[in-house]
């Protein structure tokens, strides 16, 4: 089951993360996850939210350029070797990763990994086979 | 409809002796009231007497925008200022701004050439017009305003800026017609879509677009979004503001008003005439203002020009859309850039806007550097770095092969570069701050 990231694009510029961040703390909204990637000059702002669509309503009225990506969060043991062995699970099976951030949970031993497929259908399925927990939209809003 | 049949359809050799009584007139006129051409034609030996007729006009020195800055406020005026009805100055990026003044004849002058710029984009009398050009010290929205009073237009006196306002009474009072800058017309439409509305089922049919250089490109774009008919007007405070040159919908060229601008393209190198359809600068006599008439006066634009009829009827010539003011071009290099150059690339390439700006800056003991400033529209946003890197060097490679010099280019948040209600500020020239 694939999740829904907002991206947001940002200059390099003081205060632009915490004008996007006080935004969606105004509009009641949760950030559940954040990565940014960035360049020399501008960055973009990855977040899992429990309200994706509202998000992007509101980011883009304020005049900031947002697109929703489909995503797919796993759920992995906290403990070395965790990232590793899912890794490999990809890797045997030929799929790519464009880029992944990852996030401990508070109260259990899971940590979480948001990850950007070139197929997401696919990685979906071979998750499955290989009885990996995927999140779904409910347990982003429940964590 | 054409305004002024008689002067606008008038036949070349009657045309030529219009103009030659009128330059001689002009000639006497200057000489007489204004100390500082009489000075100037002494120093140029020329005496109003040799000039005869038309012809004779290379033989007058040129006027150029110095000269009128080293005459600031009133010294190129050959009226008393009581005599002067109204002044407008331009801002003028640096010293001191351009003054000018019109006495009420100029003034009667201006109207009508304002009307006819109108109905040669297409207006008719009773048509409703929403003048979204600055009202004020810049001559475009009172310019523009005789001239819709004179050809009994209803006017919406909108001035510019106070976007959400614009929209609403556009939307409200069902104007046809627009008047304002190119780039304010595309800036407005991104307002409207955030406010629901669809540009495309706007009361505007006909654009009346000035005060800055647009491309073909951008034309298409504004006819695009807006689902208007967008036409160029051409003008300079110096001569009288807009009014001196327009497209018909035929949008071949702009005709120019010669029965009273009198328009010659010379080679900038050798300052000579340049052929019919070359390129070269445009320089304008005014043949019958009295505030403050100029001779041969240099106006920095690169045209081109012809004499062939055009379809519409009218028998004026026609100058190319302006490639560009020698003002806004800046020299990288040692290559001359233009932002419409800019413009054309960015408007080609699928999903940006032209949204630019143009950076140069020299680092001590290094060459020029020009970065080029591009907005980020949501279209072509990508949450991938490598997407957008890619789009950078994409926007830069077509920038490169049309100058021929290295640029960097950068994406910037969208609205970061400062929008025009006037003018747009396409360049920013470090290299002299």
């Amino acid at each position: 089951m694939k999740l829904v990231q907002i991206s947001v694009f940002l200059e390099n510029k003081q205060g632009r993360l915490f004008e996007v961040c006080s935004l969606l703390g105004k509009e009641k909204i949760n950030i559940r996850a954040l990565s940014v990637a960035e360049s020399e000059e501008f960055g973009i702002l990855r977040m899992v939210v429990d309200n994706p669509t509202k998000a992007v309503a509101a980011l883009k009225k304020r005049g900031f350029v947002a697109s929703l990506t489909d995503i797919v969060a796993v759920e992995v043991d906290d403990k070395p070797g965790g990232l590793a062995s899912i890794l490999g699970v990809f890797s045997k099976n030929n799929i790519n990763v464009e880029y992944m951030y990852g996030f401990v949970e508070k109260f259990s031993d899971k940590a979480i990994l948001v990850f950007r497929f070139d197929d997401a259908n696919k990685a979906i399925k071979v998750l499955a086979r290989n009885k990996i927990s995927i999140i779904g939209e409910k347990d982003i809003k429940s964590l | 409809m054409i305004w002024n049949e008689k002067m606008e359809c008038m036949g070349a050799e009657e045309m030529r002796e219009v103009q030659s009584a009128r330059l001689r007139e002009t000639v006497a006129y200057v000489y007489k009231n204004c100390p500082r051409y009489k000075k100037k034609l002494h120093e140029h030996n020329v005496a109003p007497e040799d000039i005869t007729g038309i012809d004779d006009i290379s033989k007058l020195p040129f006027t150029v925008k110095e000269d009128l800055r080293d005459s600031y406020p009133f010294g190129l005026f050959s009226r008393p200022t009581k005599e002067i009805a109204e002044i407008h100055v331009s801002s003028g990026t640096t010293g001191n701004p351009t003054v000018v003044g019109y006495t009420r004849e100029d003034i009667r002058l201006w109207s009508d050439v304002m009307a006819r710029s109108f109905a040669c984009a297409g207006a008719l009398p009773g048509d409703m017009i929403q003048i979204a050009y600055g009202y004020g010290l810049f001559t475009g929205g009172l310019g523009a305003h005789y001239g819709a009073l004179e050809m009994g237009l209803t006017i919406i006196p909108a001035s510019s800026g106070q976007t959400k306002r614009q929209l609403k009474l556009m939307h409200d009072f069902k104007p046809r017609l627009l008047a304002c800058t190119p780039s304010y017309c595309l800036y407005m439409a991104e307002e409207a879509r955030e406010m629901g509305l669809d540009p495309k089922k706007s009361s505007w049919e006909i654009g009346i677009f000035g005060a800055e250089p647009w491309s073909e490109s951008m034309r298409k774009e504004i006819e695009d979004t807006w689902n208007i008919l967008a036409t160029d007007i051409y003008g300079l405070s110096e001569i009288i503001g807009p009014g001196v040159a327009q497209e018909c919908g035929f949008k071949k060229g702009l005709h120019i008003f010669w029965d009273v601008f009198y328009p010659e393209v010379i080679n900038q190198k050798t300052l000579k005439h340049a052929k019919e359809g070359e390129e070269g600068e445009l320089v304008i006599t005014t043949l019958t203002k009295r505030g403050m008439p100029l001779l041969r006066y240099r106006t920095r634009d690169i045209v081109s020009i012809t004499y062939e009829r055009c379809r519409c009827g009218r028998t004026t010539p026609r100058i190319s859309k302006i490639q560009g003011r020698t003002d806004d071009m800046i020299i990288v290099r040692g290559i001359n850039v233009f932002p419409s150059q800019i413009e054309h690339v960015l408007l080609g390439i699928e999903g940006t806007k032209p949204h630019y700006q143009l950076v140069v800056d020299r680092k001590a003991g290094k060459l020029d550097e020009l970065e080029i400033l591009v907005e980020v529209e949501q279209k072509i946003f990508s949450d991938e770095i490598k997407q957008l890197r890619l789009l950078e060097e994409k926007i830069a490679k077509e920038i490169e092969s049309v100058l021929g010099i290295f640029v960097k280019v950068r994406l910037v948040e969208p609205k970061t570069i400062e929008r025009s209600e006037g003018k747009a500020k396409r360049v920013i020239d470090k290299r002299t701050a």
